[in-house]
């Protein structure tokens, strides 16, 4: 075998790919810390959590750039130019992530107190699957590993079921007059988890774009072509 | 790093006919400069002048300072045989002499006076290496150079130029003869050789340019639009004209 050309080149493109992974690994840590200090009622915690979303957005600015300066320097096509447009997408996805974390925090810092209690293993069951979520899809692009995707893929349909009975029992809680400005913000964080577990799907399918240039987006999980 | 070479307000002639019009660049130390435009722009013409190489053609006249290591190599005192030894040059076709691999690796030691052949031997291996043909010319050393294919011929060319051990490298669409596996493989060297060596290179390629530079010069009728770090040109560049160029609206 002939020794590979254009070695910088593809050095760039696995740096890519380094810098998308490590950018997700700073979005599934915000998302855990977030509901961290979500049950515990910490305040401190919550703050670090919105503090490091600089951090994430630094992370996609530099992503963007690579991806620009590799299209225009490097003329990709296949699979490293898939690399490119999977970084691209999947880099707003976690974003977006990042950005559910960040309006977590701040709805634990503002609550200043745990949760009642008739919302916690709602909310944890949802939580518990939008993390679930977030690092299988990650690990799915680390690794290449399509048949997690597929599993990410349809984690997404019990997550849409956790969502529905988190939003009707919520719904109960609230009917008590003393609990419902408080149970009001948790809606908004059954509603960001629930969008999390989107995102997370997103990135599963980029990733089998990535790896086998099928379009399977707005499909169902079931129903992937060739799959 | 500083400039290696440097060129402040150059001019040229041809007779009557100006083919270079105020042109100042620099090319820096270690970094890959190059130079790009349609033809008849300049950029050949402005590539010859760093070393000298259009004092043969009748009626060329030069004005502005060109500098090596902040020497001017336009002086009247200056030895051009090793000018041109410091600043080699690598020709669009690949030329390699009848004779064997060796043979022209070895023949510019040989006509600098080194005879002893450990000496030589040590020097056509290390060329070849840099040149990245030592493997697939190390066992037919001494085969004739005009039985290797074009882009072999055209890394042996290489090794030559490296075995007067340059200190600039001048490119002239070194890959314009050759096909893309070969192209390839001497941008890779180019990427290897800016390490030890500063480069110059003129390519009618764009992307060749974007791939392999660190800097980019941008020519259009005899006179230097922009230059600036290749990074920069290709995302924005600052003059229209270049823009154009570059996206293929005009050529």
């Amino acid at each position: 075998m002939e020794e590979k050309t254009r070695k910088e080149y593809i050095q760039n493109l696995e740096k890519l790919q380094g810098k998308v992974a490590a950018m997700g690994e700073l979005a599934r840590a915000a998302v855990e810390k977030s509901l961290t200090a979500l049950f515990a009622g910490d305040t401190a915690l919550a703050k670090s959590v919105m503090k490091g979303d600089d951090a994430i957005d630094d992370a996609i600015v530099e992503i963007e750039d690579d991806c620009i300066l590799l299209i225009a320097k490097q003329q990709p096509i296949a699979h490293d130019l898939r690399v490119i447009a999977t970084g691209f997408k999947i880099s707003t996805d976690i974003e977006r992530i990042g950005d559910h974390a960040f309006d977590i925090a701040r709805t634990a810092k503002e609550l200043e107190a745990p949760i009642p209690a008739g919302c916690v293993p709602l909310l944890r069951e949802l939580g518990d699957a939008a993390l679930w979520m977030v690092e299988a899809a990650m690990r799915c692009y680390r690794e290449k590993d399509l048949s997690l995707a597929d599993q990410v893929r349809k984690k997404d349909t019990e997550m849409d079921t956790l969502f529905e009975k988190a939003f009707y029992g919520l719904s109960n809680i609230a009917e008590s007059p003393e609990e419902r400005g408080r149970v009001t913000q948790l809606f908004f964080i059954a509603r960001f988890l629930e969008r999390i577990g989107d995102h997370s799907v997103n990135i599963a399918e980029w990733v089998i774009y990535l790896e086998t240039a099928e379009r399977i987006r707005h499909t169902k999980a079931s129903s992937a072509p060739g799959r | 790093m500083g400039k290696k070479m440097e060129v402040r307000d150059l001019n040229l002639f041809y007779g009557t006919h100006q083919a270079l019009f105020d042109v100042s660049i620099g090319a820096e130390e270690h970094q890959v400069l190059a130079l790009i435009g349609p033809s008849g722009c300049g950029k050949s013409t402005f590539l010859r002048t760093l070393n000298c190489m259009n004092d043969r053609i009748d009626g060329v006249r030069i004005e502005g300072d060109i500098s090596l290591d902040g020497e001017d190599i336009y002086a009247k005192d200056t030895d051009l045989t090793l000018l041109r030894r410091r600043v080699g040059m690598v020709f669009q076709r690949p030329n390699p002499f009848p004779m064997s691999i060796y043979d022209n690796v070895a023949y510019g030691c040989r006509v600098h006076g080194i005879t002893d052949k450990a000496k030589l031997d040590e020097i056509v291996e290390r060329s070849l290496r840099q040149a990245a043909i030592w493997e697939e010319a190390k066992d037919r050393l001494k085969g004739s150079a005009l039985g290797l294919s074009g882009g072999q011929q055209q890394r042996l060319c290489i090794a030559r130029v490296l075995a007067a051990a340059p200190e600039v490298l001048l490119m002239d669409e070194p890959c314009s003869a050759l096909d893309p596996i070969s192209t390839m493989k001497i941008e890779e060297l180019v990427a290897e050789l800016k390490s030890s060596f500063t480069i110059v290179m003129v390519t009618h390629n764009m992307q060749q340019a974007a791939r392999v530079s660190d800097s980019t010069a941008f020519f259009l009728n005899g006179r230097l639009i922009e230059q600036g770090a290749t990074d920069d040109m290709f995302t924005r560049p600052k003059d229209k004209k270049t823009e154009d160029y570059i996206t293929g609206r005009f050529g």
